[in-house]
């Protein structure tokens, strides 16, 4: 049974080699060792509540400044509590899914992370998070993309996905990366007719060096993949149930590619919905059920995977946090640090990484925002280099990390 | 790079593989050998058969309009190209009855925003409740709360029509320019109340003034309650404001920021345009009070000066003093559409809509000049576009990758197709498919104009999905004729139909490489095949290849 295929992307040519890559295409014992690793970045787009994600309630600059929104602190027996991991940080009470996974040391937070620059702008701060320059518009590619060039050569067509309608920034780059709604649909759908098919392959198969006819090379060949390895009829295992919603279909799918061995390497969900200005909720509201989806489906995720979350990591971000105050609408504006989660893959979990700053007015940004102590890029690169095997250097152009490391891996 | 063209597949071919591929004996097609390939994107062989004028119709009518019909380029010809923009800038005069006629039967189109609320009433918030418990049954449910009365009726009909428009309307530069100025002062029609509010956006606040001036269009946009429902400017008050009545009564509501910051970045300055985080408060701050009258039940613009922070404010360098009012908003969209880099930046989209990804800057800079010498007139800055010589720039001409609803509606129109309201509806399923929903861009920025967002192995196959179906008549109330397509070409000659077709969609631009393809197509017994389909052998023939012309690169284009 093949894992692995490569494929000759020229001529419409097709060159399988079977069970383990060939040793030709493998650079170093280095990356031998990096094949089967999997990263799966989780945007939460909007700017997530880090605040209401991992809850600071041993600070006492919590209590008081979010009359309506605030989680209350835990206690035991009372599910409508804040849920207790260090003594100074609960998770929300949707998130109670991921307890175990934190009690099992496969789940870490990252808090107080973000970007050093300043922008409330989601389109900016989005934008910057995806191709890792912060400040820097001008960034042709995305980090994740980088990251993928930086990995031995692999002639799959699915090392790197997207599931949504769109490749994200973060994948943008010439790296081949695919986006899909849905394995199901991504075929031409001419029922019997394979003629249909083969007409379109041979239109964009040109030798035409344009985005478009490298992008119709590209897909055909993922088609052809996808058919092989029946991925769509490969069932959630362990009993792991994924919760109805955007990122519950991704991530199932997501799964799904993984353990149809199509050499998945790097994948991309997003989440949307965390701009929550008005009426935020607490315990109950608009908030907490975006955490119950956002929870429920990481845990479905990882249950399905089982032993084989040791090779994948999930790593989850938003492009700032909110204000510590609620404002004049129950909700909050936007803000500046927030908090990121490290799921799987030999993670040292079990612990709230990063230095705390406080919430006392001194100690917030610009007198209303959790700072920043963490920046992203720190995170992001210890992941790709230690998870992934991608060197340092290339990932963040421009930055170099003055933070002691964080240590997230064993 | 031509524009938007990033190359998809430069990657090097590893010279082993190339070894191991030439042992595995693998016939590699001329056409898609590996090593360097012309550089080419469609555009026509050189010394191209086209006359100057006729390419330059050609061109004019790709980019004012949703695609070319069969027989435009010869009522183009026929009053001559700048007379045609001329009509086009100015279509008062155009005769749009056909249009009026298939949108009649969308009754909610012409419904103000207070009938729609009173027709259209938001569902019983127990609904829920009552079929979980089983109080109700879910047929009892649909006959209580039929789908034709429910508020996302509303919403529908705004696709279907913006469909239909975009597919039959003569005027279709004001079309292109409603999708442009909707798109610029976007709104989510999924968030609240906005179901209700959208269709009457873009009739009120969009549509009389996309040929209009661009300051009307701030103004008409920061005081319609769907623009102040979505960046919740309804909501912001003063410091230390009480909520009267309502649901809220009792709490504190205050200042949000939203609509300010967008206004400024999004809709005036730009992000870059130089204002800071204080500019944003102080605007938010004189659009307080700037609410909505009942949203349930009135749905109407109200200025409520107990709700309005009424010091004084200043605003990018400009003291407003304290007292103003309503006034103080009204002055603010003066100070910022007044401003030179909101010259700069409407410049700076329209000349990425209707030239290139990569603007050039000389003509942007003309531009934002003619915006501030006409305070911002629209037709006036879309002439210096239309009559500039970057606008008929050879590296322009068919350079720019056709978003999902433009290629689907520019397919429907290259067939010479016509679609009723239902058919609409349909065609605005497909273009949120391929990754377009129309009315439901989330965040204020709208859709994107550059091709490389919408190019992509997912949406790829969907438009190719969408070619075959639209060819092999898989959309029912969208009318498409295939045999008049071809008519006048000997039906015996597959070669002769191929050519009319080619003619017919992409006037003749196809590459010779597509030719090739396209003609193997004419000779494989599998496509002469007849299907299941009662349409005699010469349309099956047709219909599959007028869905391989309209899913090729060309055609993606425009």
């Amino acid at each position: 049974m093949p894992t692995r295929r490569t494929f000759l992307k020229a001529g419409g040519c097709a060159l399988v080699a079977y069970a383990a890559a060939p040793r030709f295409l493998l650079r170093t014992a280095r990356a031998a060792e990096a094949n089967g690793k999997v990263l799966v970045a989780v945007f939460q787009r909007g700017a997530v509540d880090g605040l209401s994600m991992v809850i600071p309630h041993g600070d006492a600059g919590y209590t008081g400044v979010r009359p309506s929104i605030g989680l209350l602190p835990p206690r035991r027996g009372e599910s409508d509590r804040a849920i207790d991991l260090d003594g100074l940080f609960a998770f929300h009470p949707a998130l109670a899914p991921l307890v175990p996974l934190w009690e099992n040391r496969a789940l870490a937070v990252v808090h107080a992370c973000g970007s050093p620059d300043t922008t409330r702008s989601h389109f900016d701060a989005q934008d910057y998070m995806e191709t890792g320059t912060p400040g820097i518009k001008s960034t042709p590619d995305g980090w994740l993309a980088r990251a993928v060039k930086t990995r031995p050569a692999s002639r799959t067509p699915f090392r790197a996905v997207a599931m949504g309608p769109a490749l994200p920034r973060t994948l943008q780059g010439d790296v081949g990366a695919i986006s899909m709604q849905s394995i199901e649909r991504f075929d031409v759908r001419a029922g019997t007719d394979a003629s249909a098919r083969q007409g379109f392959e041979s239109l964009y198969e040109q030798g035409v060096r344009d985005l478009l006819h490298g992008t119709g090379r590209e897909t055909f060949e993922a088609v052809k993949m996808l058919r092989g390895v029946n991925a769509a009829r490969i069932a959630p295992a362990n009993g792991a149930d994924y919760p109805r919603g955007q990122l519950g279909e991704a991530l199932r799918q997501i799964a799904q590619l993984i353990k149809a061995n199509v050499g998945l390497e790097v994948a991309f969900a997003d989440m949307q919905g965390w701009d929550t200005h008005v009426g935020q909720g607490a315990e109950r509201g608009q908030l907490a059920l975006r955490f119950r989806e956002f929870g429920a489906a990481l845990a479905a995720f990882a249950q399905d995977l089982g032993g084989k979350m040791a090779d994948v990591v999930v790593l989850t971000m938003s492009e700032f946090g909110r204000t510590v105050a609620e404002n004049g609408n129950r909700g909050t504006d936007h803000g500046h640090a927030t908090a990121m989660l490290v799921l799987g893959g030999g993670v040292r979990g079990g612990r709230v990484y990063g230095r705390w700053p406080g919430l006392a007015g001194h100690q917030l940004f610009e007198g209303r925002d959790l700072a920043v102590t963490t920046d992203f890029r720190t995170l992001f690169a210890e992941v790709a280099t230690r998870h992934l095997g991608a060197p340092a250097a290339p990932l963040f152009p421009g930055f170099t990390t003055r933070e002691p490391p964080l240590a997230l891996f064993a | 790079m031509k524009g938007g063209a990033r190359c998809g597949a430069a990657r090097s071919v590893l010279p082993v593989l190339i070894a191991l591929g030439a042992l595995a004996g693998c016939g590699a097609t001329a056409a898609g050998a590996a090593g360097p390939a012309e550089p080419i994107t469609g555009a026509p062989p050189a010394g191209g058969a086209q006359p100057t004028d006729d390419r330059r119709i050609l061109h004019a009518l790709s980019r004012l309009t949703y695609g070319a019909r069969p027989g435009d380029v010869e009522r183009v010809r026929a009053i001559g190209l700048s007379a045609w923009i001329d009509r086009q800038l100015g279509p008062r005069t155009i005769d749009d009855s056909a249009t009026d006629r298939a949108l009649a039967e969308l009754t909610t189109l012409r419904m103000p925003i207070l009938e729609l609320l009173r027709e259209y009433p938001r569902p019983d918030p127990k609904l829920r409740e009552k079929i979980a418990s089983g109080a109700m049954t879910r047929q009892e449910m649909q006959e209580r709360y039929p789908m034709e009365k429910r508020p996302i009726r509303i919403a529908a009909e705004l696709q279907a029509a913006k469909v239909v428009r975009a597919v039959t309307s003569e005027r279709q530069l004001e079309e292109v320019m409603v999708d442009f100025w909707f798109n610029h002062f976007n709104v989510f029609a999924g968030k609240g109340d906005l179901r209700w509010y959208v269709s009457a956006y873009e009739r009120e606040a969009i549509r009389p003034h996309a040929l209009g001036t661009f300051p009307d269009l701030v103004r008409a946009t920061a005081r319609h309650p769907a623009m102040l429902f979505y960046l919740d400017n309804w909501l912001s008050a003063r410091p230390d404001f009480i909520v009267p009545a309502g649901p809220n009564r009792g709490r504190k509501a205050g200042l949000n920021e939203n609509y300010a910051r967008e206004l400024m970045e999004l809709h005036t300055l730009g992000v870059d345009g130089g204002y800071t985080q204080k500019d944003v408060t102080e605007v938010a701050r004189a659009f307080t009070g700037w609410t909505i009258d009942r949203p349930q039940t009135s749905g109407r613009f109200v200025f409520r000066s107990a709700m309005h922070d009424a010091a004084e404010k200043v605003v990018v360098g400009h003291r407003i003093p304290a007292g103003g009012g309503q006034a103080d908003g009204e002055r603010v969209i003066e100070i910022l559409t007044r401003h030179p880099s909101t010259a700069r930046f409407v410049a700076t989209k329209l000349v990425r809509r209707f030239v290139s990804d990569t603007p050039p800057p000389a003509l942007v800079a003309r531009v934002a000049s003619t915006y501030t010498s006409t305070a911002g007139d629209i037709p006036a800055m879309l002439r210096v576009i239309f009559e500039s010589r970057e606008f008929y720039g050879e590296d322009v001409y068919r350079a720019k990758i056709k978003k999902p609803f433009e290629f689907v509606v520019s397919a429907v129109r290259a067939l010479g197709a016509s679609t009723d309201a239902q058919g609409g509806m349909a065609l605005a399923r497909a273009s949120a498919e391929i990754g377009e929903p129309l009315y439901l861009a989330q965040p204020p920025t709208g859709y994107a104009d550059r091709g490389e967002t919408w190019v992509n192995a997912g949406a790829l196959l969907a438009r190719l999905n969408f070619a075959l179906g639209l060819a092999s008549g898989r959309y029912p109330h969208v009318s498409v004729e295939l045999s008049a397509l071809v008519a006048g070409a000997d039906p015996g000659s597959p070669s002769a139909v191929l050519d009319r077709l080619l003619a017919a969609l992409v006037a003749d631009q196809a590459g010779p490489a597509t030719r090739a393809v396209l003609t193997a197509q004419l000779g494989d017994p599998q496509i002469t095949r007849l299907t299941t389909d009662d349409r005699g052998p010469a349309n099956t023939d047709v219909a599959k290849l007028a869905a391989l012309v309209i899913g090729s690169p060309e055609f993606q284009r425009r």
